[in-house]
């Protein structure tokens, strides 16, 4: 690649918030047709590198050339006229409108005296999405989209325009594997088109099928590039977090409680059919399967969300209706809900309150919030989940995504639930702090919690779980310990298909 | 960067524009009449806010919970038209906590309304505004209400009277104002309101009953309406059927000029008073420059537009954006 120019290419980037050196002079460049990681730990600075690529932030120092003509990104409309166009790691979509106006939001086709051109803006939306293979229509309204195709509409967005680079901040995290294939499918096309492509993800088997090259950020600097071909997973960690990383599966038996959570025949609706599990104290039950297999469903159901049409919830075998969250809280019930940005957390509310907001009742001193303890909660779960902020005053909207979902662990972590929900547990998050929170999980079932962990990542249901139930359209199709299940049988357990191995369940 | 460009002045109006604004008033206003500043001009304006500032207190609980109250003009009339059919007929020990949990009802209506059966707070408090008008009216015969013994009464005391040596209408003003911001900063109720506001959804989700909260908010807002009924109807000792009119925008302007968010889920009781006071003095320095006093409708509404944009501009950063 050496004596072609640089499609994108940053000099000595430099940006600072109140309180956080983001950026501490970065440079970077990608070449046309080249897949190129970027990689770091939560606040890293990864996703502001982009934001000031992106024109959504001005750098304080240094600059941005294009072809390497120096130029200025005074807003995100005009980094796209200069093709650059940004999928943000946050969803940044309209939920009332369709996905054809969402897609050329700002960019509406237009005919005579301004109306808008319907018939254009669909048809050129319907073959976008048909590059997309997706399963939505353009006229399909964004708020009733799950957050994976809100996903593919952000993608989807990207490809409007000619572009001569794409950035890409985090992708995957809430996509399933075919929807995977699907977009490394537009990646490679895009890089045939030779379009330049920066690549954020914390998911190494993805950096190590698709990318050229690898950069790594640590706390605001550039610590190395390295085509990807040469190096390993071992290697690319090192530079991230300074050490090696003990993956390691901590499988210390002990001995299981009695059940603290069995569910008998549950459904609801057409969401979910006749689910029955089991899960004792002391035990970490993995739930896996495609999105839109129920696995939400069922556990916002546990959690006084939806009313279930039969069946019965015990709980330390007591029959009982759980009514509303608060309740669900009140029996000890946690839920760690999948999307953080809306069921998590209060973005406008510093990082402390949001941590304590479940158990703000019971954190008082007289007839006020004891502000003492709930810094001390704060400061526990900073330094046991490593959350990098300059203190409990920030405001959870200005840190970073795997921050903000740090948060929301330690905020219903520190509840000391019975029975814990996660779902996508570890959505966003970087490798030293995953093994981090898959520890914390496991510790939390030694001391005798029961833990249900949802995921879509066979690895992590793999690594933290003592059983695994697989999911498919609304039923548990089989259920697995940890000694007989294999990665095959559980890919054809959430597809639907028939195996000969493992405990068949009724 | 040691020059100041143009985007420098964009960003500095955009992020302290109120307090600009207010800045530039004061030093007109006082220019063009130097009893602007007069000690007992100054006492004159916090005195004829209070009954405005009270009612706003509540009002900051309801906006910053996510919502709306456009009612509490014409249920302060409402609560002093009562309040002053009952004196006569009651005798003020009776007819005060009588008109407190008639106001209060209207309160908890409102809240079931908007909190429980989650309809649209705009739609509900506008309709109320012309309901409790017209509750106001049948239960007035259209007439206005006058005390007939005005001598014969302590009734007089919470709008006329002094303890300490201050008007207690500005007592009551001061002791709710640090009794209700000590309730929103420092208690766990405080937090929730906070909460539901920001992002409904996450309070659901922490176990917060929203509803519950929502409810609550319209309750305080309506206990604070009563209060400011009581003061209006003992400053008055009579009073026209319709003397809360127009007040849900002048309360509104207040609280929004305090930096409150219509969103939802920002603002503070200290904001909402200073917010209070900077429309006193707006109010007061146009009449003292002449202006005729029903300017100030039309003045209302351009202080609610522009503290509406820099409230904007101070999110963005800069007074105008060229992107939608
Ligand atoms: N608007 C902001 N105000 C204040 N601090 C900010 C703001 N945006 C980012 N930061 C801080 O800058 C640092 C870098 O954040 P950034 O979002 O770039 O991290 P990241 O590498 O994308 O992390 P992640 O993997 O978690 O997405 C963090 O410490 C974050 O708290
Ligand atoms: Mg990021």
């Amino acid at each position: 690649m050496t004596g072609q120019t640089p499609a994108l290419r940053l000099e000595g980037i430099v940006k600072t918030f109140p309180g956080v050196r983001a950026l501490d002079g970065v440079s970077f460049s990608v070449m046309p047709g080249e897949v190129h990681a970027l990689m770091g730990e939560n606040g890293a600075g990864k996703s502001t590198l982009m934001k000031v690529l992106g024109g959504i932030y001005q750098p304080d120092a240094g600059q941005i050339l294009i072809e390497e003509a120096p130029t200025v990104m005074a807003s995100p409309l005009e980094a796209k006229a200069k093709g650059v166009v940004f999928i943000h790691q946050e969803l940044s979509l309209a939920d009332e409108l369709s996905v054809a106006e969402n897609v050329y939001l700002g960019e509406l086709p237009r005919k005579s005296f301004g109306r808008v051109d319907w018939d254009r803006l669909y048809a050129d939306t319907e073959r976008i999405l048909d590059r997309l293979k997706v399963g939505f229509t353009p006229q399909t309204l964004v708020g009733d989209l799950s957050i994976a195709n809100k996903q593919m509409v952000e993608i989807a967005r990207a490809l409007t325009v000619d572009a001569k680079a794409v950035i890409f901040d985090e992708p995957t995290a809430s996509l399933t594997d075919a929807e995977k294939d699907v977009l490394f499918e537009v990646i490679a096309d895009l890089k045939a088109r030779n379009v330049g492509i920066i690549y954020i993800s914390h998911r190494m088997e993805e950096i190590f099928r698709i990318t050229d090259r690898v950069s790594v950020l640590r706390d605001g600097q550039h610590t190395g590039t390295a085509i990807t071909a040469d190096t390993n997973e071992e290697a690319v960690t090192q530079m991230m977090i300074g050490r090696k990383l003990d993956l390691s599966r901590n499988v210390a038996h002990h001995e299981l409680g009695d059940v603290a959570l069995e569910v008998r025949n549950l459904s609801c609706g057409h969401l979910y059919k006749d689910v029955s599990f089991k899960i004792r104290r002391g035990e970490v039950v993995g739930f896996y399967g495609l999105v839109g297999a129920g696995r939400t469903e069922i556990a916002e159901t546990l959690f006084g969300l939806r009313d279930p049409s039969a069946g019965q919830i015990l709980l330390d075998g007591q029959a009982l209706r759980i009514t509303s969250p608060t309740d669900a809280i009140e029996r000890g019930i946690s839920l760690v809900p999948e999307d953080r940005k809306g069921q998590g957390l209060v973005l406008g509310m510093n990082c402390r309150d949001n941590m304590t907001l479940p158990q703000v009742d019971d954190l008082k001193a007289g007839p006020f919030v004891a502000e003492g303890a709930e810094v001390a909660i704060f400061d526990q779960y900073r330094d046991r989940l490593d959350i990098r902020t300059p203190g409990w005053k920030q405001l959870v909207g200005n840190l970073s995504g795997g921050n903000q979902q740090k948060i929301v662990i330690g905020k219903w972590l520190s509840m000391h639930p019975n029975v814990l929900i996660v779902d996508e547990p570890t959505r966003g998050i970087d490798v030293g702090s995953k093994s981090e929170i898959h520890n914390l999980i496991r510790d939390l079932a030694a001391q005798g919690y029961a833990v249900i962990v949802i995921s879509s990542e066979m690895p992590e249901v793999l690594h933290v779980a003592d059983r695994i139930y697989a999911l498919f359209q609304g039923r548990i199709t089989r259920e697995f310990t940890s000694e007989d299940v294999t990665e095959d049988s559980l890919v054809r357990a959430i597809s639907g298909l028939a195996d000969n191995g493992g405990a068949q369940v009724a | 960067m040691a020059q100041l460009t143009k985007s420098d002045i964009g960003g500095f109006l955009a992020r302290q524009g109120i307090l600009v604004a207010f800045a530039v008033f004061i030093i007109g206003f006082t220019l063009a009449n130097p009893r602007f500043l007069d000690p007992d001009n100054i006492m004159g304006v916090i005195r004829s806010s209070a009954i405005l500032g009270v009612m706003a207190l509540g009002v900051t609980f309801v906006v910053i919970s996510g919502n709306l109250d456009l009612s509490v003009g014409s249920m302060m009339s409402f609560s002093t038209i009562v309040v002053l059919d009952l004196h006569d007929k009651l005798g003020p020990t009776l007819a005060i906590p009588a008109m407190f949990a008639m106001t209060l009802c209207l309160g908890a209506l409102i809240g079931f309304l908007v909190g429980y059966l989650k309809l649209n707070s705009l739609i509900v408090t506008l309709g109320m505004l012309s309901a409790i008008h017209g509750l106001t009216l049948t239960y007035s015969g259209g007439k206005n209400m006058d005390i007939a013994d005005k001598e014969g009464t302590w009734f007089s005391v919470f709008g006329q009277g002094d303890a300490l040596g201050i008007p207690v209408p500005i007592l009551l003003f001061v002791l709710l104002a640090a009794f209700l911001g000590i309730v929103l900063a420092k208690t766990p109720f405080g937090r929730k309101v906070y909460a539901v506001g920001g992002n409904g959804v996450a309070a659901t989700f922490s176990g917060i009953r929203r509803a519950r909260v929502v409810f609550t908010c319209y309750l305080a807002s309506a206990f604070c309406v009563a209060t400011a009924g009581l003061l209006q109807a003992s400053r008055s000792m009579g009073s026209q059927n319709t003397v809360g009119q127009g007040l849900e925008l002048e309360v509104l302007a207040a609280v929004i000029l305090g930096g409150a968010s219509l969103l939802g889920g920002s603002g503070t009781i200290f904001k909402t008073v200073i917010g209070v006071l900077m429309l006193g003095f707006i109010q007061n320095g146009l009449l003292l420059v002449g202006l005729q006093f029903y300017v100030q409708y039309v003045v209302t509404w351009v202080i609610i537009i522009l503290a509406v944009w820099l409230d904007i501009a101070a999110k963005r950063g800069t007074l105008w954006s060229p992107i939608a």
